[in-house]
């Protein structure tokens, strides 16, 4: 029985049809297909980085800063709630070791009431389980141990806004298509295409951008090395200027800006911020305390001016002045209007590719890949003659294949991508070769040429399969074990393969069936 | 009449020479452990850390001044080399000690001192660099990844044919990758995240070859009962030799191709694919079919062991 069925014909050549429609969008420049009917496949393949060009970066939220941080304000509340209401409660070494909090009660009567003020800290969570740990000792000692699903939560929470701001930076840049994305627990993924140079962004991206405010301490030398208590010696923000001693208090924070633009004053440039209401009314109440003091202007922990204080400034605007550039003026401004960071990021990988690196790549892969092609084709002819063009008509409908599902699943294309369709080329043919030689044999051992071909296509097909399932596999694991290069490598392997044992056995099968029947051959030259 | 490139009959004695070919094969995997532990692979930044940059310059500059010039800004080591054409040079530069700071400080001051040098015309086609923690999990991911897919094959083969064949498998794809490794080695070609999945496809290509013999091996056990297993493993080789040679040719004219005209960040790639095709073919001629000789595959096995079905049976049943 050699007839294939009408109906897996007429699979096989709708298959074959979708492939080439659903390839040919790649072939067709952005204009002309905006004159397309709707229904017309539009799906392009998306090109790697690595071949439109443009920058990967790997962010790492510090989450030992987050700890801190978290640290830092367990020790506010745990003061607040012993000091309030008319029972104050005393206690010494409040401190934080690891982020869990320590104090130590002056009176152990104090135990029960301590307990009680401090309960409110830790609250229930939505798994049932208390947020905080709060123990008493025997000594007078209370401990309390944020759980780690509270760490956890927080650190999440922390990354979740960190993308947030991240996306108002870089859209505020105007930076076309970027994502942005979380990384397992603690890192965020930012892929800007057709970016060559990233270091702009990384410095905008990059800073923490917190901004404060705070009164200078005059009666500090801040040359001489260590500050009194209450006080900190900042370094400048520009190089040569002298650092500051200023008082630790934050008088007016960066999260009360509403809005920062660079302007021009007196021909420089300078930022203009705007506070919200709660923040123009602790500048106003700061200004007019301290009128005739120098005020700092603290950036990311360095000191970008300390201007003195002329007359109280009641209206909630300020101008930041410092030397800046106009690029530095503008990119301050964008910082101050995106928000701060709420943890530092450090960057663990930074990949850039030229746009004309990429372009050369492609070129490269285009003319690889074609040479390769010819060079199979010919080789295929050459040497199974007839059959060897049907596997070669395969062999192209499997690229297109491949092309039209890289363009319909907006699947990446990477430069491992194009080394993975060529090495598809030369190992796409194997099943057919395979199918062939099986047919030289039953042709050798006497059979018919029908059956012959017919017992060709059954023997080798269980072969097929084991050898693609074990290459599969291989494409499998690549798949998910991979990051970058190798994912994209992964999935024109994988698409690959699958598109080849549809091509190799049933599109050439179709082809060879419908030759056998209509020349009838008498022998067959394999 | 067709060209063949294997004559339609063959009946070379390969379990002849099999010890021959386990020698070479020991010496070479020797030598390959020899040259990984002792000069060691050329790792890029993915494994090592560390900064990349890819610079075009308006013409080729004069290596050595830039070498002493970039030396000069003690940065640590700095290697140079021509990058394909001669105007367009790699400059890797040590990990900085530091973090992320002092990295990027570090890749700024090399561009400043090439714009100093040799005026803003050059241009920047790649700049990397790769942290301390990255490399260190990327070595650790792209070795459980090798790790984790030889497993899988072997459950695979073990599952579709007997316990002898996945020894023979495995012992094969071993071989494969100790050699692939070994010749990284040997031609200091870089070591990056593509040598792995060059590793990884290699796995997977040489597997392919080895189970289209095994394929036919266990045919012919079934076809051939009373036929000699040495006899037997030689006519299976043989019978599939036009295929594991064709299959071979065309991939690597695919891969040659990629390699020629494929553009520099590929070439490394595309040669380890070429010796990693080579030596996947001669493994599954001459390593993973005679060893199931020595691991003593026989007609009395494969009933103990339950035979697993093979194609005719496969048909039979659908049929």
């Amino acid at each position: 029985m050699i007839s294939f069925p009408k109906w897996k014909s007429a699979l096989v050549i709708l298959v074959c049809l979708l492939g080439v429609v659903y390839t040919i969008p790649n072939f067709v420049d952005q204009k002309s297909m905006e004159g397309l009917p709707d229904w017309a496949p539009k799906d392009q393949i998306t090109l790697g980085l690595d071949l439109q060009g443009g920058s990967h970066l790997l962010m790492q939220v510090e989450t030992e800063s987050v700890k801190e941080k978290m640290s830092e304000s367990l020790i506010d509340s745990v003061r607040s709630n012993l000091r309030s209401g008319n029972d104050r409660i005393g206690y010494r070494n409040l401190k934080a070791t690891n982020g869990v909090v320590s104090l130590t009660l002056r009176n152990i009567a104090d135990r029960e009431i301590a307990r009680e003020k401090l309960a409110s800290i830790s609250s229930i969570t939505p798994t049932g389980q208390r947020s905080h740990l709060i123990e008493t000792f025997d000594d007078g000692r209370i401990t309390i141990t944020p759980s780690e699903q509270t760490v956890a939560d927080r650190i999440s929470s922390v990354v979740d806004q960190t993308i947030e701001i991240l996306n108002n930076r870089v859209n505020e840049i105007g930076l076309t298509e970027p994502t942005i994305q979380r990384q397992g627990k603690d890192r965020i993924l930012i892929q800007i295409p057709g970016l060559g140079d990233p270091q702009r962004v990384i410095d905008l991206i990059g800073k923490t951008a917190q901004m404060t405010f705070h009164l200078v301490n005059n009666s500090v030398d801040p040359f001489k090395g260590n500050a009194p208590a209450g006080t900190k010696i900042l370094p400048p923000h520009t190089e040569g200027e002298r650092p500051v001693a200023v008082r630790n208090r934050v008088m007016v924070s960066g999260e009360n800006l509403e809005d920062a633009q660079a302007t021009f004053q007196q021909g420089q440039p300078v930022v203009s911020i705007r506070f919200n209401s709660l923040g123009g009314k602790q500048f106003a109440r700061v200004t007019q305390e301290n009128v005739g003091r120098p005020f700092a202007i603290v950036l990311d922990g360095k000191v970008v001016s300390a201007p003195r204080i002329n007359e109280p400034i009641l209206t909630g605007s300020a101008v930041i002045s410092g030397g800046f550039s106009v690029q530095e003026a503008q990119d301050l401004a964008l910082l101050l209007r995106a928000g701060a960071l709420p943890a530092p990021l450090t960057v663990l990988e930074q990949r850039s590719v030229g746009p004309d690196l990429g372009a050369d790549s492609i070129a490269a892969g285009e003319i690889a890949g074609i040479i390769g092609l010819v060079a199979v084709v010919i080789f295929m002819i050459v040497t199974y003659g007839l059959f060897g063009l049907v596997a070669n008509v395969a062999l192209t409908m499997n690229i297109f294949m491949i092309m039209s599902l890289l363009s319909v699943l907006g699947a990446t294309l990477t430069l491992p991508g194009i080394a993975g369709i060529i090495l598809t080329i030369g190992m796409a043919v194997d099943a057919n070769v395979l199918i062939f030689e099986r047919i030289r044999e039953e042709t050798r051992n006497g059979k018919t040429p029908f059956n012959a071909i017919e017992s060709g296509y059954k023997r080798a097909f269980t072969t097929i399969v084991d050898a693609n399932v074990t290459t599969g596999i291989a494409a499998v694991i690549l798949f998910v074990m991979g990051t970058g290069p190798i994912k994209g490598f992964a999935v024109t392997l994988g698409i690959g393969i699958v598109c080849s044992m549809f091509t190799a056995i049933l599109l050439s099968r179709m082809l060879i069936s419908m030759w056998a029947l209509k020349t009838r051959p008498k022998t067959l030259n394999v | 009449m067709k060209f063949k490139i294997i004559p339609e009959r063959t009946n070379l004695p390969f379990l002849k020479s099999r010890f021959i070919a386990f020698g070479i094969s020991a010496v070479l995997m020797i030598l390959s452990a020899v040259m990984f532990f002792g000069p060691g692979l050329n790792k890029g930044i993915d494994f090592e850390g560390g900064i990349m940059l890819e610079v075009a310059f308006p013409e080729s500059p004069d290596l050595g001044e830039m070498r002493s010039s970039l030396g000069g800004l003690g940065l640590g080591q700095v290697n140079l080399q021509t990058f394909g054409a001669p105007d367009d040079i790699l400059i890797r530069v040590q990990r900085q000690e530091g973090g992320s700071e002092a990295q990027t400080a570090a890749v700024e001051k090399v561009k400043v001192q090439l714009e100093s040098q040799y005026g803003k015309e050059i241009s920047y086609r790649r700049i990397e660099f790769v942290g301390p923690t990255v490399s260190g999990e990327l070595v650790q991911t792209a070795f459980e990844a090798v790790l984790v897919a030889v497993l899988a094959i072997l459950i695979y083969i073990w599952l579709r044919f007997e316990w002898h064949y996945s020894i023979g498998a495995i012992a094969a794809l071993v071989h494969d990758v100790i050699l692939t490794i070994g010749m990284f080695a040997i031609t200091g070609i870089e070591f990056n995240i593509a040598s792995v999945a060059a590793i990884l496809t290699i796995v997977g290509y040489s597997i392919n070859d080895t189970v289209v013999v095994y394929d036919r091996i266990r045919e012919n056990f079934r076809r051939y009962k009373k036929m000699e297993v040495k006899d037997l493993l030689d006519l299976s080789i043989n019978e599939t030799l036009s295929r594991t040679v064709i299959t071979s040719v065309t991939t690597l004219l695919a891969l040659v191709s990629l390699f020629v005209f494929g553009g520099e960040v590929i070439r490394g790639f595309a040669a380890a694919m070429i010796f990693g095709v080579v030596v996947g073919t001669y493994s599954s001629i001459f390593v993973a079919a005679p060893i199931l000789l020595q691991v003593g595959l026989d007609h009395h096995n494969e009933e103990e062991d339950g035979f697993k079905p093979s194609d005719d049976d496969a048909f039979e049943t659908k049929a």
